[in-house]
């Protein structure tokens, strides 16, 4: 049965399995216990795969990296967070991540699973089958993924910073971690999605120095503004210029940035290109 | 008789008072003198003592009910404790009901505070000791490794145990939620009374390994660091280095404040990275209530100490009912299990019913 299914349907299955981990954790949350870490993962980790596999058929079908329109931006950039957090939620060990994670990954998957017109159409060929340029737009895409974490690490460190300061300590503010543990998260972050998107930069511009019709300025302008507010942001914290609250709702502006940036991105690539096939692909015959 | 029958025998906290405790509690030699002479009660087959100082119980499996009272008379001649007397605060289950006790001592469901963990490890002690000895079998090792089980599952599927019931371990815990591992957080503490040394006393429980003393009377603070092993610092210094430290415990009987909020303002520049967490434990109180306003800075005083410790207590009380409710769901399972491999008679005379023997 599953081999009928089409790329969306595999999506779907993914987002389901997504909701259902925060689901359990909201359940878990409101009968004031801890969400279950190992069952959240698992259910993360079954998602992951799902969404691995719906992607994957995209992948196939367009012949590189699916990220030829909205839908699919999104879908990878929330695949890109839960790649980090199937690493990090092992070391981090705190089922609080997974079920922020997971609340994450279902708001961003659904988001753009129920917005038909995010999905209307897809560039074919859209990298030229340059794998370079194809790297390019992974690495800025897994950068924003590693950008989304660092938003749910911040949003945590600022629910500990109000829980510590008005001392209310119970329900969901019980399990959070420690707020020094999550500065430090989150600067390790910040530091590996600098370094990516930089990486991602690098090898789009040896690209475009050689053909510069190739990208259109404004989204040259939009992805160095990020990378630059990021960097400054390193920069800051390395400094102790940028600390505790400020540095955790630098971390959700950043994300919040990253993720406005998609679509002036998204639109600058679609006047430079090609033709555009219908989305959905097909369960193989 | 041939078939077992699992039983308790004992007393706690919640029928014999502490003077009665005092006297009927074991030292590890008298425990091992006693579980010697227990061994030579013909048709007590299995057998566990579970010894803290909250309670004596006996686990076992006996024969008939004879067994029992012969390990009672045992153990109240080698406590020089009138056996009369002991039927008066004795506890004597058996069968599901005695399950249910141990699965409630457990999971802390049957302390003296509610829902503290180390009875856990008491008990997984006990149950260690026993098999050393040679005198648990099939009986005890399937209630015990289920026990183990049970009171981990309502530890996690409840809230018997969240948060702290205590003022230096609630206190122990707002550290732990600002700093994370406390091994590397530094602890001044600035008075040496009696609250600030239990708290001192809960922080190096839970690891912390850097601790300072100031106290006015610079003799008292190096006596209260030696017996720390930790080191002492003049009280004037207090402000100057107070950047140097993570956590600061004020306990003076100073009639003004001893920290003020420049000062603590000018300690957070000197470490911007790391924040400042101030437990104010005196009365009249150490800290200028203004630090509290300071960004990086958090502030607990006594009243809000004991505000935390509370909602806990009244939390946990709250999960009691619940957590016996699953408790007993696990028990009546067990007992099915055990009674199915021997159709085991209780040994006792109140069998079935949790009573006090009459005297």
């Amino acid at each position: 049965m599953l081999a009928a299914f089409n790329d969306r349907q595999w999506l779907w299955l993914s987002a389901g399995f997504y909701f259902a981990g925060f689901l359990l954790g909201t359940w878990s949350l409101v009968r004031r216990g801890r969400p279950s870490g190992v069952v959240v993962y698992a259910l993360i980790a079954a998602g992951y795969g799902l969404q691995l596999a719906g992607l994957g058929l995209r992948g196939k079908a367009v012949g590189g990296c699916p990220l030829g329109n909205t839908f699919e931006l999104f879908q990878f950039t929330a695949w890109s967070a839960i790649s980090l957090y199937l690493v990090i939620g092992v070391a981090f060990r705190s089922s609080i991540l997974g079920y922020f994670t997971a609340s994450l990954a279902a708001s961003l998957t659904l988001l753009s699973l129920s917005i038909p017109a995010w999905d209307s159409g897809r560039r074919l060929r859209f990298f030229g089958h340059n794998p370079w340029i194809e790297l390019h737009a992974a690495l800025a895409l897994f950068s924003y993924g590693v950008f989304a974490l660092l938003a749910l690490t911040s949003l945590m460190l600022l629910l500990r910073h109000f829980s510590l300061k008005s001392k209310n300590l119970g329900g969901l503010f019980s399990f959070l971690p420690s707020m020094v543990d999550l500065d430090q998260i989150g600067l390790r972050l910040l530091s590996t999605g600098v370094v990516l998107l930089a990486a991602s930069l690098a090898v789009g511009a040896n690209y475009w120095l050689r053909d510069p019709a190739s990208a259109s300025i404004g989204k040259l302008i939009i992805t160095v503004t990020v990378w630059l507010a990021a960097s400054i942001a390193l920069i800051l914290r390395l400094r102790g210029r940028l600390l505790a609250k400020r540095f955790a709702w630098t971390g959700l502006l950043l994300f919040a940035a990253a993720l406005l940036s998609l679509w002036p991105i998204d639109s600058s690539r679609q006047a430079l290109t090609v033709p555009s096939a219908p989305a959905t692909v097909p369960a193989r015959p | 008789m041939s078939s077992p029958g699992f039983f308790l025998l004992g007393t706690t906290h919640q029928r014999a008072p502490l003077a009665v405790r005092e006297k009927l509690a074991l030292d590890a030699e008298s425990s091992a003198a006693l579980q010697s002479e227990l061994a030579t009660i013909a048709g007590l087959r299995e057998l566990t003592i579970l010894n803290t100082c909250n309670r004596i119980e006996f686990y076992g499996v006996a024969d008939t009910p004879d067994t029992l009272a012969r390990l009672e008379a045992v153990y109240c001649a080698r406590q020089c404790f009138s056996p009369e007397e002991f039927a008066a605060f004795r506890l004597s289950l058996a069968g599901q009901d005695a399950i249910q006790h141990l699965f409630e001592v457990a999971a802390g469901l049957d302390s003296q505070m509610l829902g503290e963990t180390e009875i856990f490890g008491q008990v997984k002690g006990a149950y260690a000791t026993a098999q050393t000895r040679q005198s648990t079998g099939p009986v005890l090792n399937r209630v015990f490794q289920k026990t183990f089980q049970a009171a981990k599952y309502v530890r996690t599927q409840t809230a018997i145990t969240v948060g702290q019931v205590s003022i230096a371990n609630v206190a122990v815990d707002l550290a732990h939620n600002i700093f994370g591992d406390l091994k590397a957080t530094r602890i001044l503490l600035i008075g040496a009374g009696d609250i600030g040394e239990k708290t001192a006393k809960a922080f190096q429980s839970r690891g912390a390994a850097s601790l300072t003393v100031s106290s006015r009377s610079f003799e008292r603070a190096m006596e209260l660091a030696t017996a720390f092993g930790a080191s002492a610092m003049p009280f004037d210094q207090r402000e100057v280095r107070l950047a140097e430290f993570d956590v600061v415990v004020g306990s003076t009987a100073a009639p003004e404040t001893v920290v003020s909020v420049e000062a603590v303002a000018t300690a957070l520049r000197k470490r911007p990275a790391r924040p400042l967490f101030f437990i104010d434990l005196a009365l009249p109180r150490d800290i200028e209530a203004g630090v509290a306003d300071l960004e990086n800075a958090f502030l607990y005083n006594l009243d809000d100490l004991a505000k935390i410790a509370e909602s806990h207590r009244v939390a946990r009380l709250a999960e009691v009912e619940r957590a016996r409710a699953m408790l007993m769901e696990k028990s009546a399972a067990l007992w099915q299990q055990v009674s199915a491999q021997g159709a085991p008679q209780a040994p006792t005379p109140a069998a079935g019913k949790p009573a006090v023997s009459p005297a």
